[in-house]
């Protein structure tokens, strides 16, 4: 009893620190047009919009497949929804972000409202293929939409316009315009799992046959949750796609929904921070591994391996357990990935042995280490 | 006397095997109306169609004097039926509170509120607590559920049940896997509460089923082979031979 009692209250400072970590994570992120500019690297500043950007996703879907259980495996449809609402009306001649901007919002939600009537019918794995199927569908729209360029993609020539008020031409205004919605759609995430809905949300992941007996019609509640994801997705792909001027069916392949969902994974599902944890974590190390070789997920596969191995709940979890060193261990990976990355330039294989030499030797170590514990127990 | 439940001539059958044969039941306003039965008797079956899990083949129910055979599981919930697991069922990372606030929650008006924080909400806590309070379990309240005892989770079951302020509760083996200690305690908790709900009780442990039974209904293959007062159903000779002076479920 005392110890059930301890492990809960040391888990409240945990999660206090993944709280004061999380924040100072989003502070750090609202320094970088900063830093961009201190370091003279325009580079940096291009690199975090992704981040930012992706971590609007990653929030999005945390709220379906983190508090929700929804493992949906199409949720790049959204941002490609959202990007080509924006793209098509720009194609058109409408500039104004106030038409714009809510219209993709709005058609994200009908999208998704389309397709979570139909997939919410199903459980477990048909509901991961049948959100898989339905974003193929979606995708190939796009590329078969000639008009709007194909599988080529379109160009958008001119920024969504907000008349004098904001300029998103200029680099640095338009990250912070991603920043301050990465913060409000945090904020929304964090209300809405705590209210009366997300009691319910939370209370269908674990059990949705008890849900219903207790009188909730469950179904109304996870629909409404898998729109609301959709249309913040939306958002993220509106914003996508006035940061690269660009659209196309790529953005929505079904490969970028499983970057989505490795990202909030990585982070920790069902956290409040895990997904911005998860997107800066994945990108970073896609930037650092692809640099070196373009078969870098030859890599990244092992690491995933590791992370779901050593860090259950991702790295927000291993800060709530206290798992100080797989989290050192991660960051010290991290730079050594770098470091070999910019002493052996175009040699990846070198690199790619020391890695899984490192993972094999870790998990050597966990393996004794356990039968050590079990043998004294 | 006012009939809370009246089942008639229910049947459900699962390809060749028929679970339910020809059912009829009736519950009165307040009593405890136990249904014994060997292992695979179709009790949970019952239960299951009572709850609206499961789509009779054949026959009514009527709750309150309303038909309720074609009602969804949660309009069923909102009438006043509630239900407790077989197999706990509980919402293992909330705590015991937690749980039984949703329980109250769940009759409190839609949930498409999305702003206010549910767990400073008095008027989902204040009820959720005085049914931890009914079934003693009040002093565990901020305990994880996964971190209770098995016969504290049987207790948060039948809180959460309670919580829902059901007309009728159907209670699925509530004393499984307790120990003698646990037992005596839930029958003391039930012979409190008995009165205020109609309880449809199935139950293995007889000495828990003849304490608290009003009536008892023995169920065999699906069919109720008698229902009587516990004097009527221990003195019946067809149910002695099907189960009470059966070796295997006096083991059980």
């Amino acid at each position: 009893m005392s110890s059930a009692s301890n492990s809960s209250a040391s888990t409240a400072t945990s999660s206090r620190l993944t709280f004061v970590v999380g924040l100072a994570l989003l502070g750090f992120l609202g320094l970088i047009p900063v830093l961009s500019v201190v370091f003279d690297d325009p580079f940096l500043l291009t690199l975090f919009t992704r981040i930012v950007i992706m971590a609007i996703a990653a929030v999005s879907l945390n709220l379906i497949l983190g508090y929700g259980g929804m493992v949906s495996f199409g949720h790049a449809a959204y941002i490609g929804v959202g990007g080509y609402t924006v793209g098509i009306l720009a194609f058109h001649g409408v500039h104004a972000a106030w038409i714009q901007w809510p219209l993709a919002v709005i058609i994200s939600g009908v999208v998704a409202a389309l397709i979570g009537l139909l997939s919410l019918r199903t459980k477990g794995i048909f509901f991961i293929m049948i959100t898989l199927a339905f974003s193929q569908l979606v995708y190939y729209l796009g590329n078969g939409a000639f008009a709007y360029g194909g599988d080529d993609g379109l160009n958008i020539m001119t920024r969504s316009d907000f008349g004098g008020l904001l300029n998103l031409d200029n680099r640095p205004t338009f990250y912070y315009l991603c920043w301050v919605i990465l913060l409000a759609s945090i904020y929304f995430v964090h209300r809405t799992v705590n209210s009366r809905f997300g009691m319910v949300l939370q209370g269908a992941r674990s059990n949705d046959r008890r849900m219903a007996t207790i009188g909730f019609p469950v179904h109304r509640y996870q629909l409404t949750a898998f729109v609301i994801a959709g249309m913040l997705c939306g958002l993220a792909g509106v914003l996508t796609a006035t940061f690269t001027g660009f659209i196309s069916p790529a953005m929505m392949h079904w490969s970028r929904s499983g970057d989505l969902i490795v990202m909030v994974v990585l982070g920790g599902m069902g956290s409040l921070f895990g997904p911005v944890f998860g997107t800066v974590a994945f990108l970073l190390l896609e930037e650092v591994l692809s640099s070196w070789t373009e078969y870098w997920k030859i890599v990244f596969g092992p690491i995933l391996i590791l992370v779901v191995l050593f860090a259950r709940g991702g790295i927000d979890g291993a800060m709530v357990r206290g798992q100080a060193c797989t989290l050192l261990a991660g960051c010290a990976a991290f730079f050594l990935l770098y470091g070999i990355h910019t002493t052996y330039e175009d040699q990846w294989l070198i690199p790619t042995l020391i890695l899984v030499a490192a993972c094999a030797l870790a998990w050597f170590a966990k393996w004794e280490i356990q039968r050590r514990k079990n043998r004294h127990d | 006397m006012t009939e809370v439940l009246k089942v008639s001539n229910l049947v459900k059958r699962f390809g060749g095997l028929t679970a339910t044969d020809n059912l009829s039941l009736d519950l009165r306003q307040g009593e405890i109306h136990a249904v014994i039965g060997p292992n695979g008797a179709g009790k949970t079956t019952m239960i299951g169609q009572l709850i609206g899990e499961l789509r009779p083949d054949a026959g009514t129910i009527h709750f309150m004097g309303q038909d309720i055979t074609a009602m969804p599981v949660h309009q069923r919930s909102g009438a006043g039926i509630a239900r407790s697991f077989q197999i706990t069922s509980i919402f293992q990372n909330f705590t015991a509170l937690d749980n039984v606030a949703l329980a109250v929650q769940a009759h409190d008006g839609h949930s498409f509120r999305f702003w206010a924080e549910a767990r400073k909400d008095k008027s989902l806590r204040e009820p959720a607590m005085q049914a931890l309070e009914q079934v003693g379990l009040a002093h565990r309240a901020d305990i994880t559920a996964s971190a209770l005892s098995h016969g504290e989770h049987r207790q948060l079951e039948i809180a959460m049940a309670l919580a829902t302020k059901p007309k009728l509760l159907l209670l699925d083996e509530p004393m499984a896997g307790m120990g003698p200690e646990d037992s005596a305690r839930m029958v003391q908790m039930l012979r409190g509460i008995k009165g205020s709900v109609t309880i449809l009780l199935i139950e293995h442990d007889m000495d828990a089923v003849f304490a608290l039974a009003d009536r008892i209904t023995v169920l065999v293959y699906g069919h109720a082979i008698a229902t009587g007062l516990p004097d009527e159903i221990r003195r019946n000779e067809q149910v002695r031979q099907a189960y009470l002076g059966d070796e295997e479920a006096v083991v059980e």
